[in-house]
């Protein structure tokens, strides 16, 4: 037996050593990224653009000797839209150290919001989660950093309101996958519908929203609405434009929310040239008129290379560079307040909190994070189909701000 | 394979059918006890502890699909929608009348018992494809209604946040403690399943699977048989569900989704269909191949490839590999992992003189 014990004893300590010590590898001046990615699951049309440029920006930061002489390393792991991997790949970030994490995909921001708080991590979901992730007293270390749904649905009156004069009286259609999150705008927007006197009718997509023939056919043919709002996702938004468009619905009486709104989903409904007048929301720049942007082509010309291909998908990527530029500098505040000491997790989520005035020359919405809004304010910009191309049609707005305000209330107090 | 069963003589049924065949196998037990109990949390650092609750949850829901897909020849394409109802049920449960875990985990298993049972009456009347077709159609029901009645859900976001599990004031907030919990009802769903298939109703069940008509005319009421092996393995699924959520902290409909039962099937087919060792094989296998590809990838693909290129290049490949490491695994052993492992285990059983 004592041969026996010994044996095992040695098994472990082989074992912790293993364990303990590959974790330790560091440089001394690097700081380390999480990001979850989906690259093979059923948003991988989102998650093969938008991960390129995180990894550009992170790239033209380093490029430039780091954020504050930090440089930046990158740990990219692909959740393929299912829950269990991204556990697995945040502990995985855990691990090797990682300062902050980009999440991906509203299950999973839900289920690693409890223990993101546990471990101390700052986690960013734009585009994903709940709309009470705003709320940072009740998750503290989730950052939707991004116009949540019950904001974009405000905005989305907002805009239907100016293209239409006045809502009293009209007809509005809300066209949505049928899925948590294709739900969660109907209480703003049932709320607004009272308070401007437009009667609003609600068409739920079900998944995977490719087929939608008899929604739309209800909509124009019986409800004739003189607006619509529609949310979906994933190859839906070009169903829909399409089927719309072959109702002989007028486009520019329609209004997409956040992912409803990449080029690439206006050129499979048949081209730009059968969208005009078609509007998406956006919760970052479009287009490659950015300063960010011509530093990346820049970079990839100083090192002898082409662009890449993901960079003509200006939507998606574009929000790719915004996560990292609003990572990094959420970084450079807190190595700021620091000193110049290599920051922990907390010290990145109070950076977080310090963002305003960050811009990056119109890329990024004049949002102010605060510990109280993990939001930053809801705003959101309107890019118009016109000639072929998308054009902004109004800047960054924050629509019917009190309304969601008063959600966002009336949500914590519940809880 | 690590000793010789020489002068061993078994004189009585009872003996034959005994958990441990042999005495050194009670030896093996404590050694493994051992490891997962004292060494593996003392020695393993927290990420992989993380990997390994997975691996447990997947393995309760395995088995439980094995009991009714291997050993009774039910199919059922419905798994991931009754995990989905233990974990509503124990979350509403904990959130409205905080309860703790030990009731509401039962709770949660009844209760996806109950609704196995309704979706699986088809399974009286019909068999095999139309049987698939059957159970899908369960999924797809408890998705829309738990989607569409905020009375479960809990709200437009069809998600509840549940409290960590306690005992005796001790919160198992860490993945080191979580693994104590999880592991707990790992072995409590092994131990279960290993006494049911060498029961009475084991037999039964095995002996629907094998011929249905034959096993009715020999006494055995296969409609009773039929159900219950849906409740049971519908219990499985339900515990299952309620772990997936106390380990999340919410449940969340979304977590359960068809890929999930398809997942787990998949599971049970790359381990063996019909054994309790193969549910573990292949909750091992399909939880932790990817990861293990990916790690691999990390430290050979920089060899070949740019940084950027290696983001896509891991995703593609780890699904390459990973499919065509089931169909590898399926054409060396048809019969799954566990055939595999038995066959490497009777070559060396009688090594060297295997003629």
């Amino acid at each position: 037996m004592t041969r026996f014990v010994k044996c095992w004893l040695g098994v472990a300590a082989t074992t912790a050593t293993l364990a303990f010590g590959g974790g330790q590898a560091f440089a001394q001046k690097e700081l380390v990224f999480g990001l979850q990615c989906d690259r093979t699951g059923p948003t991988a049309n989102v998650g093969t653009v938008l991960c390129p440029g995180y990894h550009d920006y992170i790239a033209l930061v380093n490029s430039k000797g780091g954020v504050e002489g930090y440089k930046i390393k990158v740990l990219e792991i692909d959740n393929e839209y299912k829950v269990p991997p991204a556990m697995e790949a945040h502990e995985r970030f855990k691990k090797e150290g990682a300062i902050l994490e980009g999440l991906y995909g509203t299950p999973q921001t839900a289920a690693l919001n409890k223990k993101l708080e546990e471990d101390k991590i700052l986690g960013t979901s734009p585009g994903f989660g709940t709309a009470s992730a705003a709320d940072g007293k009740r998750f503290p270390y989730t950052f939707p950093i991004a116009a949540s749904y019950w904001s974009q649905g405000g905005a989305a009156v907002a805009f239907a309101k100016e293209k239409l004069g006045d809502l009293k009286g009209k007809k509005v259609a809300y066209l949505f996958y049928d899925n948590p999150a294709g739900k969660e705008p109907l209480p703003i927007l049932e709320d607004l519908a009272k308070a401007e006197g437009f009667e609003l009718r609600t068409f739920a997509v079900p998944a995977p929203g490719l087929e939608m023939g008899a929604q739309i056919l209800d909509i124009t043919g019986r409800y004739k609405p003189d607006f619509i709002i529609t949310h979906l996702f994933g190859r839906a938004p070009s169903v829909s434009i399409k089927e719309l468009k072959g109702k002989g619905f007028p486009l520019n009486k329609v209004v997409a929310f956040v992912w409803g709104s990449a080029e690439s989903d206006i050129i499979a409904a048949g081209g730009m040239g059968i969208a005009e007048g078609y509007s998406t929301m956006q919760f970052a720049g479009v287009g490659k008129d950015f300063p960010v942007i011509k530093d990346i082509e820049a970079m990839y010309k100083a090192q002898g290379k082409p662009a890449p291909k993901e960079m003509d998908s200006t939507v998606y990527y574009n929000r790719g560079v915004f996560i990292a530029a609003l990572h990094v500098e959420a970084v450079r505040n807190a190595i700021k307040a620091k000193g110049g000491a290599a920051p922990t997790s907390e010290d990145v989520k109070k950076g977080m909190e310090a963002i305003k005035g960050f811009t990056l020359g119109g890329f990024v919405p004049p949002m102010e994070l605060t510990a109280a809004d993990h939001e930053g304010g809801g705003w959101v910009q309107i890019w118009t189909v016109q000639g072929g191309k998308l054009v902004k049609a109004k800047d960054w707005f924050q629509g019917n701000r009190p309304t969601i305000q008063k959600h966002l209330a009336a949500d914590a107090s519940k809880s | 394979m690590f000793h010789r069963e020489s002068g061993v003589f078994k004189t009585t049924y009872s003996a034959d059918m005994a958990l441990y065949p042999l005495p050194i196998a009670k030896w093996t037990v404590v050694v493994l006890a051992a490891i997962f109990v004292v060494i593996i949390p003392l020695a393993v650092h927290e990420y992989y502890l993380s990997i390994l609750n997975l691996i447990f949850i997947a393995i309760v829901g395995a088995l439980g699909l094995n009991i009714l897909v291997g050993y009774t020849g039910q199919i059922s394409i419905g798994h991931g929608a009754f995990m989905s109802v233990g974990a509503y049920t124990a979350a509403n449960l904990a959130v409205r009348l905080g309860l703790p875990f030990w009731i509401t985990l039962p709770a949660g298993g009844l209760m996806a018992a109950l609704i196995g049972v309704i979706v699986g009456m088809p399974s009286l009347r019909i068999k095999g494809l139309y049987l698939a077709i059957a159970t899908l159609a369960g999924q797809l029901i408890i998705e829309w209604t738990i989607n569409h009645v905020p009375a479960i859900s809990g709200g437009a976001q069809a998600s509840i946040e549940v409290g960590r599990p306690s005992l005796f004031g001790v919160s198992f907030n860490t993945q080191g403690h979580l693994y104590f919990f999880l592991l707990f009802f790992a072995v409590l769903a092994i131990v279960a399943t290993l006494n049911l298939v060498r029961s009475r109703v084991g037999r039964a069940f095995v002996a629907v699977r094998d011929q249905d008509i034959a096993a009715e005319i020999i006494g055995i009421n296969i409609y009773r048989y039929k159900l219950l092996a849906f409740a049971i393995s519908s219990f499985y699924a339900g515990v299952c569900g309620v772990l997936y959520t106390y380990y999340f902290g919410i449940a969340n409909y979304e977590q359960f989704q068809l890929i999930v039962s398809i997942d787990y099937l998949a599971m049970i087919i790359i381990g063996g269909l019909g054994s309790v060792l193969g549910s573990i094989f292949g909750a091992i296998f399909v939880t932790l191949l990817p990861i293990a590809i990916r790690i691999f990838m990390e430290d050979v693909g920089s060899l070949f490839f740019t940084q950027a290129e290696m983001a896509n290049v891991i995703s593609g490949l780890r699904l390459g590999v990973f499919g065509g490491l089931i169909i590898f695994f399926l054409i060396v052993e048809p019969e799954g992992l566990n055939r595999l492992w038995r066959n490497i285990r009777s070559y060396f059983r009688v090594w060297p003189f295997s003629y």
